[in-house]
């Protein structure tokens, strides 16, 4: 968009989010998103990747819904940092979920920073990067958004929706909203609504970007800064929070980092420290402080129930879609009591709907990591709903 | 929590071919109207789910082990995760047709509770167990000396999941405290035949391995 007004510098520093190295999906000023807030965001653009071939009765999509600092390269090597794709080990030829068999969408959420529209995405009304003019954006809107993707996929149903923490988010939002869209539903390790304690740890974060003097009022991409240290510092605390206290003892205990003992200085000497500072570095690299800003929101301002009268079993009353909803014992972010509530509601809703908490010490993050049970669970869900479905193995 | 039990009280599995479901599976089913909605609490690896739902039964799953539940939810079913003695509060009044509970009442901490909220959420309620009054059972008791233990139900006492053992007669008891109205009962013989002879009760009580009773509510329940 307006690329032939920026200055080249600045493009370069808004690579991705003007320039992604991914599908683009534009949406004019004939297609608006409608926006919770109550405005209206156009012109848009969502950016994606896909991974498999449609089937000719358009059946077999899988929907991945990405967390908050993920993006639409699940299962491909990032442009940015050269990783293998967040969800590799879920998703790809063979895997649970099967790129041989299912043609798997995975869409950057709106305010996010790899490519779809967000506060790092230049504003035509202005020729500049929106910043803090881009509208405060909910799960509901990028859920949304993600529909008028598929429509412009031309598919009409999905056959799953997955995805974990503020993916999982997502996923219940679709079900919600577009029961008539979603045959399976894969919500794993999230809730219905961000708890206050979730709140709190995101408002450390937004603080910490915003108290950097490089944030400058939200303006530092127009400005040549980069909040980087407040990025970083907000990344280190959540990061704590998707680990957990048994994790982080088995990973780096009180081991010092490249010492023999302690120098009494304020230096990295635990490897945990170290480890958290790597972890803050890197992510500024390929991350927009304001993306961090706005999606921390928008998972704030989650609370399925309070679109149905308070009621959550209400929002999925009736509801055809099949459900797999997956915790982990020592998720203290999004803890098994509120996936309970979630098969609560569900059962409440007369919902077909499985259960599974799966045991393992490596806190909210198990979900993007090695779990055979995990692995298990989703790919006997995904293959008996796909052969009641009719999809061909 | 409870290991998993051993739901395969009978010696049925190794009677059967391949591939064909347990007697006593076929008994539980059998009592169970096509068509109706299922709660099989403590449902295992699913097996009497895939059968009930084979006969058009719209069935849900609760089991305690994870390996239960991801054997079932990779069979197709809709299995949660739960206890049978915390759970079955949280199901709402009349959510179901049948709620059965196969060969999981003795491994339960309150089975009156249990039973009683299974006749809550279901219109009916199907329990199997097994019968510690049989013959063998009380032999054993009477000259061993020691807790019973049967190639059926092998641990000792100290290691067994199965808890509140009980027999025909206690279960019947159990029925009237509730308020249940015993519609069926069949005994079932140690390989989870059913003994099809007519016979008064306490010699079903005497020579049946296994007990299966369909239960309603009774109409009005201050019946008690």
């Amino acid at each position: 968009m307006a690329e032939a007004q920026l200055k080249p510098d600045l493009r370069d520093r808004l690579g991705e989010a003007e320039t992604p190295r991914s599908h683009v999906a534009r949406f004019g000023s004939d297609k608006p998103l409608k926006l919770d807030s109550g405005g209206e965001l156009t012109p848009f653009q969502i950016a994606y990747q896909t991974y498999g071939t449609l089937n000719t009765a358009r059946s077999n999509a899988v929907l991945i819904c990405h967390a908050l600092t993920g993006d639409q390269h699940v299962a491909n090597v990032h442009p940015v940092t050269g990783k293998a794709g967040w969800w590799e080990t879920m998703v790809g030829p063979g895997k649970p979920i099967d790129t041989d068999r299912y043609f798997t969408i995975c869409a950057n959420a709106i305010g996010a920073c790899m490519g779809t529209t967000g506060p790092a995405s230049i504003n035509i009304k202005t020729g500049r990067p929106y910043g803090l003019e881009f509208p405060v954006v909910t799960i509901r809107d990028i859920v949304r958004a993600q529909a008028m993707l598929l429509d412009y996929l031309g598919i009409d149903s999905l056959f799953a929706v997955a995805g974990g923490s503020m993916g999982g988010m997502q996923v219940l939002q679709w079900a919600a909203s577009f029961p008539e869209r979603v045959f399976a539903a894969l919500p794993i390790a999230c809730a219905t609504r961000h708890s206050a304690q979730n709140i709190a740890f995101h408002e450390v974060g937004r603080q910490a970007v915003m108290a950097d003097p490089e944030w400058r009022g939200g303006r530092y991409l127009a400005e040549s800064t980069n909040p980087r240290r407040g990025l970083a510092v907000a990344r280190m605390a959540a990061h704590i929070t998707y680990l957990s206290d048994a994790a982080l003892h088995r990973k780096f205990g009180r081991r010092f980092q490249d010492r023999a003992a302690a120098t009494f200085s304020f230096d990295a000497d635990f490897e945990v420290e170290s480890y958290l500072r790597h972890q803050g570095s890197s992510f500024v690299e390929r991350f927009d402080a304001n993306s961090y800003l706005y999606l921390t929101r928008a998972m704030d301002y989650f609370d399925l129930a309070a679109d149905y009268g308070g009621v959550l079993a209400e929002a999925f009353r009736g509801t055809k879609t099949r459900f797999c909803v997956i915790s982990f014992t020592s998720d203290w972010l999004f803890p098994t009591s509120e996936s309970r509530a979630i098969v609560h509601a569900l059962n409440a809703g007369s919902a077909r709907v499985s259960f599974a908490e799966i045991v393992t010490d490596k806190g909210h993050d198990a979900f993007l990591l090695e779990e055979p049970e995990l692995f298990a669970i989703v790919r006997g869900f995904l293959g008996s709903a796909g052969a009641a479905r009719g999809l061909s193995k | 929590m409870l290991n998993r039990p051993n739901r395969d009280l009978t010696m049925a599995n190794t009677a059967r071919p391949p591939g064909a479901a347990r007697v006593d599976h076929i008994v539980v089913a059998e009592m169970v109207a096509p068509g109706s909605r299922v709660l099989d609490v403590g449902c295992g690896d699913g097996e009497l789910l895939r059968l009930l739902e084979l006969r058009g039964v719209d069935g849900r799953g609760i089991e305690l082990s994870r390996e239960g539940v991801n054997e079932s939810v990779a069979k197709g079913l809709a299995v949660i995760q739960g206890d049978a003695d915390t759970d079955l509060a949280d199901y709402p009044d009349d959510a179901f047709d049948y709620v059965i509970l196969s060969q999981t009442l003795q491994a339960t901490r309150k089975p009156r509770e249990v039973v009683e909220h299974m006749l809550r959420i279901g219109r009916h309620a199907v329990v199997s167990f097994p019968n510690f009054g049989h013959w063998k059972i009380r032999l054993k008791l009477l000259f061993g000396g020691q807790m019973p233990r049967t190639s059926n139900l092998p641990e000792t006492w100290y290691a067994t999941p199965n808890i509140h053992f009980c027999t025909i007669k206690d279960f019947r008891q159990l029925c009237r405290l509730v308020g249940a109205k015993m519609e069926k009962a069949v005994a079932l013989n140690a390989w989870g035949k059913p003994l099809r002879l007519p016979a008064p009760w306490w010699f079903w009580n005497l020579i049946g391995e296994q007990a299966v009773f369909l239960l309603s509510r009774r109409t009005s329940r201050s019946d008690q």
